[in-house]
């Protein structure tokens, strides 16, 4: 898996839970190292060793962890840009959820060889969607819904999501859209602060 | 057709035949700091290429190509624009762009994705570079680690760069094992003679030069389970494991001189040095001390110096008493 996705899993374990427990699953694991570098590749058994690691000491299901990496993703302040990027989507949430199918196709535009699984949004009326996951069924799909969740309210909108669960390698995600303009939301500047 | 053109076009300006602006689009209203209605285009936006166009009449016959412009404000934001006639009306449209100043522009004027129009690759831009950035920074701290891990490893590394042999750190090692298994040794201390004539009369490529012909004799010279190392400079320290009898570790260092003697060419010149060599075992002593024995083999190198280079010393306790010419062996 592209150490991207292997540095997101560390980064969200180690800014919620500190930099000790991160070491703590370095050498539970025998890692060869103590960091993932984002822009290396690493064999996708080391992606899931490090999940199932997390889980089995966070006492939480796969699932849950994986959906924990999603919401951090979209609203810890270290990951800042990643949802800046995701605000590019669209101006409202709807937009956002139509802007999904794009997502590995702006990945790529980003990061060449970043592969994300692809993903394939249906309205089904009354706003209510499906999206779904083409992951070989290896957890993107709680991911994504993490990070649609902390989209959601980074848009200020009220939305009921659910995971359908997986059938072969396709996951599916039920979202209805209650209110778009549910809350304020976060703001989002076109023109990023110069830093 | 003005909503129209608001739509598609919202950068557009509109002007009569005399080049005054009519209408302008919605955001280029807003990137104007005063209203632009009833002014001359080219009082607004300075034209930069093509150069020769001064008037409006040049202006004219500018229809269909890219306008580099400038906005004469304080901002001095840079456009591109493109110009078409209107026959039905006898006005003309420019279509106006960012062009590649699009990242400023948006903050500068704090623009929002509804100030372009849907087809506009403005945002995609804005997107790109923002992501390109993140990756960027990425790759920059990657390099910038691996940059340290490159530092780390070559203080960690135990060979000496320029001949190849084990340094002072390997040699503190293998010193710092033998002591801990309290393994007997025998320990040579070799100074070049001459090197630094050498180096200051030929240059440090020469210097280089001896330096590998020497390593190469001393790795030659020696079995492949003895520590040959480059301490600094032109030091070299051996470390011969178990026990030697004194006539054998004499015949080595008396066979290391002389080859050391031998002259060594280098281009059109030849190079002449020496050794001088002090020696010492574990078996002299009772107690194991590194500090000691360093001391020790140091004096005996000494001794050779002192009694005229190119020869070895075994240390005894009488080189301490000033009796230095006790157990020097020149090489002839």
């Amino acid at each position: 898996m592209h150490g991207l996705i292997n540095r997101a899993i560390q980064c969200y374990y180690r800014d919620t839970y500190g930099r000790d427990a991160w070491i703590g699953i370095v050498r539970e694991l025998d890692l060869a190292f103590s960091g993932f570098e984002p822009m290396l590749h690493y064999p996708d058994e080391v992606s899931h060793a490090v999940i199932n690691e997390i889980a089995r000491v966070l006492d939480k299901p796969r699932e849950g962890v994986l959906e924990d990496l999603g919401t951090y993703l979209v609203s810890h302040p270290n990951v800042e840009a990643l949802r800046r990027l995701l605000r590019f989507g669209g101006v409202t949430f709807i937009e956002f959820l139509n802007s999904l199918d794009d997502l590995p196709g702006r990945a790529r535009l980003a990061v060449e060889d970043l592969e994300l699984p692809d993903l394939e949004l249906r309205e089904h009326g009354n706003r209510s969607y499906s999206l779904t996951l083409h992951c070989d069924g290896n957890g993107f799909g709680h991911v994504m819904a993490g990070v649609l969740r902390a989209m959601a309210d980074d848009y200020g909108a009220l939305v009921f999501l659910e995971h359908r669960g997986s059938g072969g390698a396709i996951e599916t995600l039920d979202i209805t859209v209650f209110e778009t303009d549910f809350s304020e939301g976060r703001s989002f500047e076109l023109g990023a602060e110069a830093s | 057709m003005q909503t129209a053109l608001d739509t598609l076009c919202p950068m557009h300006v509109v002007l009569d035949d005399t080049g005054h602006i009519v209408h302008g689009g919605p955001t280029l209203s807003k990137v104007l700091d005063e209203p632009c209605i009833g002014k001359r285009f080219l009082e607004v936006f300075e034209l930069k290429r093509p150069r020769a166009v001064q008037s409006m009449t040049d202006l004219r016959e500018m229809s269909g190509i890219t306008l580099h412009l400038r906005m004469r404000d304080a901002t001095k934001t840079s456009l591109k624009g493109v110009m078409i006639p209107v026959a039905s009306t006898g006005q003309f449209i420019i279509n106006l762009s960012f062009g590649i100043s699009v990242v400023e522009a948006v903050r500068n004027y704090a623009l929002t994705s509804s100030d372009f129009a849907a087809t506009d690759l403005a945002i995609e831009m804005l997107y790109l570079v923002e992501a390109k950035s993140a990756a960027l920074e990425a790759s920059r701290t990657l390099n910038q680690r691996l940059q340290g891990a490159m530092i780390a490893a070559e203080e960690q590394a135990f060979t000496d760069t320029l001949t190849g042999l084990k340094n002072r750190r390997a040699l503190d090692h293998v010193l710092a094992r033998l002591s801990e298994y309290r393994s007997p040794f025998s320990l040579m201390q070799l100074d070049l003679d001459f090197f630094k004539k050498v180096n200051d009369t030929m240059g440090h490529a020469a210097g280089d030069h001896v330096l590998l012909q020497v390593a190469r004799i001393l790795v030659e010279e020696t079995r492949s389970d003895d520590t040959v190392a480059r301490a600094g400079g032109d030091e070299f320290v051996l470390i011969f494991h178990n026990t030697w009898k004194a006539e054998q570790l004499a015949e080595i260092a008396a066979r290391l001189i002389k080859r050391l003697e031998e002259p060594i060419p280098f281009g059109s010149q030849t190079c002449r040095i020496s050794g001088s060599i002090g020696i010492t075992c574990t078996s002299q002593y009772d107690t194991l001390n590194l500090g000691r024995i360093f001391e020790d083999v140091d004096i005996a190198l000494y001794a050779s110096k002192h009694a005229g280079r190119g020869r070895y010393t075994f240390y005894t306790d009488d080189l301490r008493d000033g009796d230095v010419l006790q157990g020097i062996q020149a090489v002839s």
